[in-house]
């Protein structure tokens, strides 16, 4: 389709600050959360490696920080789960994928909301500095966790993090979540309503659907989560008992009397299960996306795929209790649990099967972002396998606090959702920035990240078989823990290695912005409408016109037409039928 | 090897029946209106209202089963060691509560009435943009003003029973049971807030004479998110009295 650029009701705003700073223009927030993202991994990185320094080498002086104490520990490990789960894994997939590709692919010229769109983006920026801040202040960051388990959460005088470094932690948190449900009420009404005419429900590529189906898992989910950090606040500073039992700190007896540390478990993981379908979704849709183009072969089972979607969001929203199976709940409620939590083996199995139904006997075109997808699927699998394990209660009490949960989550919820940000990154930098980012930094990037994390996480199960206890900042006390020192020092090597090859990414990243070979339009020959535009897509997506929708999102070889694939906005004559 | 979707689609202006069709641009008189694409953005709007309280919805639904589980959990008595049921039922100032319940039904009512004033007046709009049509100046009367009045009168209403509350000695952290009535009524006050600014605005464009169907989409919206407010306000009074 050619694009010219008319005069549309959208006129592109003028001056910086309207154009790039206090944008409504979806890409831009789209690029915006982003770059978020990417500062917020560097500094989760960063966190990562001063923790692994400290696991084998607890006395090191580390420049500018000094030897880190036992408690920084736990503050380094709080911080960098909260930066990466909620700054990362859930931010670039979704509020930067998302927002840039959701209307283009749906053929709209806009999100529905555009000033909630920026609102969103400016409220989960100002989460970030909250959150950091909380370094800072008096004590530092909080010590519970990413899971900010009640009471050592509640209490103020629990350890030195837990000042007002923990109130900072929870509004940081809290305000995450309003942003996110901004962003998730504009993602629903804009796939529900600004679809292009032709664009049914399912023709819609998989990226999109998955980004629909997170975002209404985000609806759901975050409010939980607010009214729990509602509720913890309300018990640190204004002497409730939601949480608090009546409990000793230092040999003083604290105010608060008859709270369930229960219920902030319960709580936080009917939020925090979804959570890991948020962060992880995305990159299945954008898996199924690239499995279908490099292998220039429709999705296999496109609408199983769809259906198995909406079926773990379902389930996730009934298995949290395989969190808590360690809080002595009942066998019955942790049986039922344990039930539920198998079954999204069914549907994560069907979208795998579906996957490598895709792949088989396909001509396939290992590019870059290929690679990645292809990463993502042996990533999903070897980390989701560990997951039937973890979820029966006989399994899960012996191995629950150990490294071998360290590495189930990291290699699925971790590593694979990053998997499918790279491939997202890589796939899509063509159309955002105009030119293309180098094949050959791209495949050893992949080669070693592909390699590093699995260096890095698979031992973690046999650390974990063997006891080794996570969350504990040092081995050296304790005979039985001090043999698999060096295993950790491996992984601390093998992380070493990994991080920096993030810097060929960035470096690649950044240098191809200015100096990439200038991309085509469709670099790629895919089919969804996203190729049918400018690169990159003008302000208004379409430059004035309203694409129509006549095929499928992955038409590719599709028995006699006159190329191997059919654009979505092709003529409805170019299929054979 | 067949490609994913190339039979026709059964429905094609997207969506599965119950939502409205996409990219139809509006202007088949539905709804009259001035600009073409007005009745999409109205549509839109109460799509995203519905959508907006849903997270809401859940919010509230989690504080209440907070509650529920709460009231049945025994707390530890340290002095004999056993387990007790610590759980004091909260009289609630039953007249005040009752009197702001009224006032909020009938600021519900109210409301209907500016919606349904603001559309029969974009409805009408097109008529009067004729010239030499006249439909003569009829009076409204402010029912938007009136709404907002009665909604900071409940606010005012509400002040009063945490007042009554604490007279009795019930502050928000004497009691679990005292923490949540706070909760619960405050959470509502505080979606009430945003609803009383949402009318404010709409009350501000309708002064500074923006056009009737930017108004429209405003008020309508603001008025489902308010009857919204009610019937929350009702289940909540109707939680706290009867699973006390």
């Amino acid at each position: 389709m050619a694009t010219t650029v008319h005069v549309h009701a959208h006129a592109a705003p003028q001056g910086f600050i309207r154009r790039y700073i206090f944008s409504l223009d979806h890409k831009v927030i789209g690029l915006q959360y982003y770059f978020l993202a990417l500062t917020a991994v560097f500094v989760g990185m960063f966190l990562s490696l001063l923790m692994r320094i400290h696991l084998i080498w607890p006395a090191a002086k580390i420049p500018l920080i000094g030897t880190i104490q036992p408690e920084t520990y736990l503050s380094l490990l709080t911080m960098h789960g909260t930066i990466m789960v909620f700054f990362v894994l859930t931010t670039a997939p979704q509020g930067g994928f998302g927002n840039y590709f959701l209307p283009i692919q749906i053929g709209a010229p806009d999100m529905a909301f555009p000033v909630l769109n920026m609102l969103s983006f400016w409220t989960t920026f100002i989460a970030f500095l909250v959150l950091l801040a909380a370094f800072l202040v008096p004590g530092g960051a909080p010590l519970h966790g990413w899971t900010g388990y009640a009471p050592l959460s509640a209490l103020s005088n629990a350890g030195p993090g837990q000042q007002l470094g923990a109130d900072l932690w929870i509004t940081s948190i809290a305000l995450f979540c309003i942003a996110s449900l901004m962003g998730a009420l504009n993602f629903i009404t804009t796939t529900l309503d600004l679809r292009a005419k032709g664009m049914t429900l399912m023709r819609m590529p998989l990226t999109v659907w998955s980004w629909f189906v997170t975002a209404i898992l985000g609806l759901l989910a975050f409010g939980v989560l607010l009214s729990a950090g509602i509720l913890l606040l309300l018990d640190r500073n204004l002497g409730t008992s939601f949480y608090v039992p009546l409990v000793v700190v230092n040999g003083q007896v604290m105010g608060h009397r008859g709270g369930s540390p229960l219920l902030w478990q319960h709580l936080f993981w009917f939020f925090g299960h979804p959570e890991v379908y948020i962060a992880i979704l995305p990159g299945m849709g954008v898996t199924s996306q690239l499995l279908s183009t490099f292998a220039r072969k429709p999705i296999f089972g496109y609408r199983a795929m769809v259906y198995a979607l909406m079926a773990i969001g379902l389930l996730g929203f009934m298995v949290w209790g395989h969190h808590m199976f360690m809080s002595g709940m009942s066998p019955y409620s942790a049986f039922a649990f344990s039930l539920m939590t198998m079954s999204i083996g069914v549907p994560s199995a069907i979208k795998t099967f579906n996957w490598l139904g895709t792949l088989w006997g396909a001509k396939i075109r290992l590019q870059s972002p290929m690679l990645f997808a292809i990463g993502f699927v042996s990533l999903f699998v070897s980390g989701g396998l560990s997951g039937p394990f973890l979820a029966q209660p006989v399994l899960d009490i012996p191995l629950h606090d150990t490294y071998f949960v360290v590495g189930h989550f990291h290699l699925i919820m971790g590593v694979a959702a990053i998997f499918g940000i790279f491939g997202a990154t890589y796939y899509w930098f063509p159309k955002m920035f105009g030119r293309m980012m180098n094949e050959n930094l791209a495949r050893i990037h992949f080669v070693i990240t592909l390699v590093g994390t699995y260096a890095i996480f698979m031992p973690m199960h046999y650390l974990g078989m063997a006891g080794q206890t996570r969350r504990y900042s040092q081995f050296t006390e304790v005979a039985y823990q001090t043999k698999l020192i060096p295993l950790q020092r491996f992984i601390t090597y093998a992380a070493f290695i990994t991080i920096s090859a993030q810097l060929i990414f960035l470096f690649n990243l950044f240098w191809s912005m200015r100096k990439g070979a200038k991309a085509p339009d469709n670099p790629w020959e895919a089919t969804t409408l996203e190729w049918t535009t400018a690169t990159p897509p003008p302000h208004d997506n379409f430059g004035g016109q309203t694409p129509i929708v006549n095929h499928g999102p992955y038409e590719y070889s599709v028995p006699g037409a006159s190329r191997d694939y059919i654009m979505q906005t092709d003529p409805a004559t170019a299929t054979a039928h | 090897m067949s490609p994913t979707s190339t039979r026709e689609p059964s429905i094609n202006h997207g969506g599965a029946g119950i939502f409205p069709p996409a990219g139809g641009k509006g202007g088949d008189g539905a709804g009259g209106g001035g600009s073409p694409d007005f009745t999409d953005r109205l549509r839109r709007a109460r799509l995203g209202l519905a959508v907006g309280i849903t997270p809401v919805i859940m919010l509230f639904v989690s504080l209440t089963s907070a509650y529920i589980v709460r009231q049945g959990l025994p707390t530890l008595d340290e002095k004999a060691n056993q387990y007790v049921h610590d759980w004091l039922p909260v009289n609630l100032p039953w007249l005040v509560l009752l009197v702001n319940t009224f006032v909020l039904i009938t600021s519900s009512v109210t409301m209907e009435r500016a919606r349904r004033d603001v559309a029969r007046e974009s409805a009408l709009a097109p008529v009067r943009s004729i010239p030499g049509v006249s439909l003569g100046q009829e009076r409204r009367f402010p029912w938007l003003g009136l709404t907002v009045v009665l909604g900071i009168m409940f606010l005012f209403g509400q002040w009063m029973a945490w007042q009554e509350l604490e007279y009795r000695g019930f502050f928000l952290a004497t009691s679990p049971s005292s923490s949540f009535v706070y909760l619960l009524t405050g959470m509502h006050a505080l979606h009430l807030v945003g609803g009383v600014i949402a009318l404010l605005y709409a009350a501000a464009i309708t002064l500074i004479d923006k056009p009737v169907d930017s108004r429209r989409v405003v008020v309508d919206v603001t008025a489902w998110y308010w009857h919204f407010m009610a019937v929350l306000w009702i289940y909540i009074f109707a939680l706290l009295e009867f699973a006390r």
